[in-house]
């Protein structure tokens, strides 16, 4: 344990301890935050969803984005495995198909940071009961 | 992902500690221990429903997680995504899952300051603690505060003390601060002493850097470099938590000698009571740690002149100092935005008794009874009907179904009879019997009282035997006039806040409640049903077969009848205690 001599030491040592607690912190407001979801159904998983929100999480880690990746369960498109689906708070929420690294790389440069839709959205055609009720 | 796991003493006698073993094998085999890490905590609040895992970050709330679930969630919730809706925790009103803690009604309406790091940070790792800003109020406080600025600031956030009495802390700060002496020290009282409320245990337990970095604090602004936290040596996890707390804070130099490179020296020790309920009150404690009888003294001198071996001291509550650091991150102007005109900031209770969410909150002041008990405490047990709610322990009184819109604070409890106390909240339905409950109470305050003042020690022990004697069917009317006068001489005579307040409860279930008391004497009836030697136990003739179940039960032969006919008591030789209501299977036993 490295000791504290002065009060930068503190805030250094604080600057670096943050990274640890970041996912902790932001799941105390997710509403405020965008919200990737990532479908983790062994579909999915086979069809590299892990290495997917592993990425995201780098990435939105990395250039310290307003942003939480949760996973989720089958979303039902096993044609477009790996799927993800991101809601921007005010907004609907996006689901993307057929998403690898590259894609999520530019989903996260163009549609979370600056709002452009790009290729691959796959149309919403369902309801659920919440919804409904 | 993070899994936490609450690490608090009620959860940990669920078998908490093999809840992580398991969680972190089941990551191993599933090679998901780079992805997902498993975090200890300290209480949650959510008592009622432990042991809690809590997923981050999409805040799902497992309760009531047993070893044996570890393997479930681990395949099912970290790998596949899928939640393990058998474990989400069930809404009372609704009896659906609730996905998240960010929809149940419990945290909805908390604000947690005191208790913002509980549940959320390991308690036994100081840099988790320093990610949140740890330390860094009394960084900034060395670094550009003079102790008068510092106190100064505290006064205008308005924080009173949270032990009970409500003293504005920065005027005890201060006040301490202006007696000059050679030592002056800084005491923490965790000597949690009422039934009920554990408050103090879970911060220390859950949090206990937010207390030592507030010494610190107080140490600097008032001119004292020696700290004693007087805790209760029943409270061996959160000793154990302090203990590693000091020692990383020393590794640090966040402790010791020259703080952050300055001239301030601090360093904090413990020391172990035995858990007697006199020692909350300052003198008495101050005494305690000198190796005396924990008995209080005449104030003045007040502690912050002479107090522990005649020294200046200040002594304040662990929540009252759990609050400090935050006020001094986030300014006088936040924290005295929050709650009352008087009563500023947010306050800790702890819920028990017949409520759905038994519990620790932190509500801000002002919140009413209704939406702590309905909404956080999510309503009665069992569908029964509201009667009455305790607040400040043996010291405080029952509030009723007319206080409910109430705000609460310390001066609206005050003038409803009761009192804000350390924050025990107990509730309590149709079937208690308000007379019992105030015989409760003076039973603990019996037991507790230290002796040195004659109206607690023998007023205290009269006014019991006349509850037990109203309570055995026995009371006469006078004896109502009689608890209520004696009542006043011990509030009047006696020298400390434990006999100040002790009669409380009796007084307000007198008010409230004197039907109730009136009924006990004068009909000989308990409403509630619950003082056994009122009940009136009577066989109902078209229900009963005959079976004699009952009279092979019977301890005193009290029932008679033919074999397929039915049965009677003998109410002289009946002695109440309910054998033939358990055995008969036909509901024929009618108890009044």
């Amino acid at each position: 344990m490295s000791k504290i001599k002065s009060i930068d030491d503190l805030r250094k040592m604080k600057q670096n301890l943050e990274h640890g607690m970041n996912i902790r912190e932001k799941s105390n407001s997710p509403e405020s935050l965008v919200q990737v979801r990532v479908a983790m159904a062994t579909c999915g998983i086979a069809a590299g969803a892990r290495e997917v929100m592993n990425t995201l999480i780098e990435i939105i880690e990395r250039d310290k984005i307003p942003a939480l990746v949760t996973q989720g369960g089958c979303m039902g498109y096993c044609y477009a495995e790996p799927t993800i689906e991101v809601k921007i708070p005010g907004k609907d929420p996006v689901v993307f198909g057929n998403v690898d690294s590259t894609v999520a790389a530019e989903i996260v440069d163009k549609y979370i940071l600056k709002g452009e839709l790009i290729d691959g959205i796959i149309p919403t055609n369902y309801q659920t009961i919440n919804e409904k009720n | 992902m993070h899994l936490l796991v609450c690490e608090g003493t009620g959860c940990r006698a669920s078998q908490s500690q093999e809840i992580v073993l398991n969680l972190k094998n089941e990551l191993k085999k599933q090679n998901l221990e780079k992805d997902a890490q498993v975090v200890t905590t300290g209480c949650f609040g959510f008592c009622e429903k432990g042991p809690i895992v809590k997923i981050i970050p999409d805040n799902t709330f497992y309760t009531q997680v047993k070893p044996s679930d570890c393997e479930e969630i681990v395949k099912e919730h970290i790998l596949k995504g899928r939640k393990v809706t058998r474990l989400l925790y069930e809404d009372p009103k609704t009896q659906e899952h609730v996905e998240d803690s960010k929809h149940m009604g419990f945290y909805q309406k908390q604000l947690r300051i005191a208790l913002r790091n509980c549940g959320f940070i390991n308690p036994e790792v100081i840099e988790e603690y320093i990610a949140r800003d740890g330390y860094a109020a009394l960084a900034s406080i060395i670094e550009d505060m003079s102790p008068q600025e510092a106190i100064e600031l505290l006064k205008a956030s308005g924080l009173r003390g949270r032990g009970g009495g409500g003293f504005p802390t920065g005027l005890k700060w201060e006040f301490t601060a202006k007696n000059a002496a050679d030592q002056k020290y800084v005491v923490c009282n965790a000597d949690e002493g009422d039934p009920g409320a554990f408050m103090d245990r879970s911060i220390l337990e859950g949090d206990p850097h937010s207390v030592l970095e507030a010494m610190a604090i107080c140490g600097y602004c008032i001119g004292a470099t020696k700290g004693l936290i007087y805790i209760r040596a029943e409270y061996p996890l959160a000793i154990k938590r302090l203990e590693i707390a000091i020692e990383q804070a020393r590794e640090m130099g966040l402790l010791g000698e020259n703080i952050f490179g300055s001239q301030f020296t601090f360093d904090i020790e413990l020391k172990f009571g035995a858990g007697a309920f006199v020692c909350g009150e300052e003198t008495a404690l101050i005494h305690s740690m000198e190796g005396n009888r924990g008995e209080p003294t005449v104030k003045p001198p007040f502690p912050a002149e002479k107090g522990y071996r005649g020294k200046p001291t200040c002594v304040n509550n662990v929540e009252t100092f759990a609050n400090v650091p935050v006020i001094f991150l986030k300014g006088a102007k936040w924290f005295s935005s929050i709650g009352t005109e008087k009563s500023k900031g947010t306050k800790v209770f702890a819920l028990a008794g017949k409520i759905n969410n038994v519990g620790l909150i932190e509500v801000p002041m002002g919140i009413t009874l209704r939406e702590v008990i309905f909404e956080i405490g999510g309503g009665i047990k069992d569908g029964k009907k509201f009667k009455a709610v305790q607040t400040g322990g043996p010291s405080g009184g029952c509030l009723t179904e007319k206080h409910l819109d109430t705000p609460i604070d310390y001066d609206t409890l005050l003038a409803a009879g009761s009192m804000m106390g350390s924050g025990g909240m107990i509730v309590m339905d149709e079937d208690d019997c308000m007379v019992s409950v105030a015989k409760f109470y003076l039973e603990f305050t019996v037991e507790e009282s230290c002796g040195k003042c004659t109206p607690c020690r023998v007023g205290n022990k009269r006014m019991h035997e006349i509850l037990d004697k109203i309570c055995a069917g026995k009371g006469v009317m006078e004896d109502l006039d009689y608890l209520e006068n004696l009542s006043r001489v011990i509030k009047d005579t006696s020298l400390c806040g434990l006999g100040q307040t002790s009669p409380n409860p009796v007084l307000s279930t007198l008010e409230h409640f004197r039907d109730e008391y009136e009924a006990h004497v004068t009909e000989r009836i308990c409403v509630a049903g619950s003082c056994k030697a009122l009940r009136l136990y009577t066989i109902i003739a078209d229900k009963c077969t005959g079976c004699t179940a009952c009279v092979r039960v019977c301890p005193t032969n009290a029932i008679t009848g033919e074999k397929r006919q039915p049965h009677v008591i003998d109410p002289d030789l009946c002695i109440r205690c309910g054998a033939c209501f358990e055995k008969c299977k036909f509901s024929a036993i009618h108890v009044q």
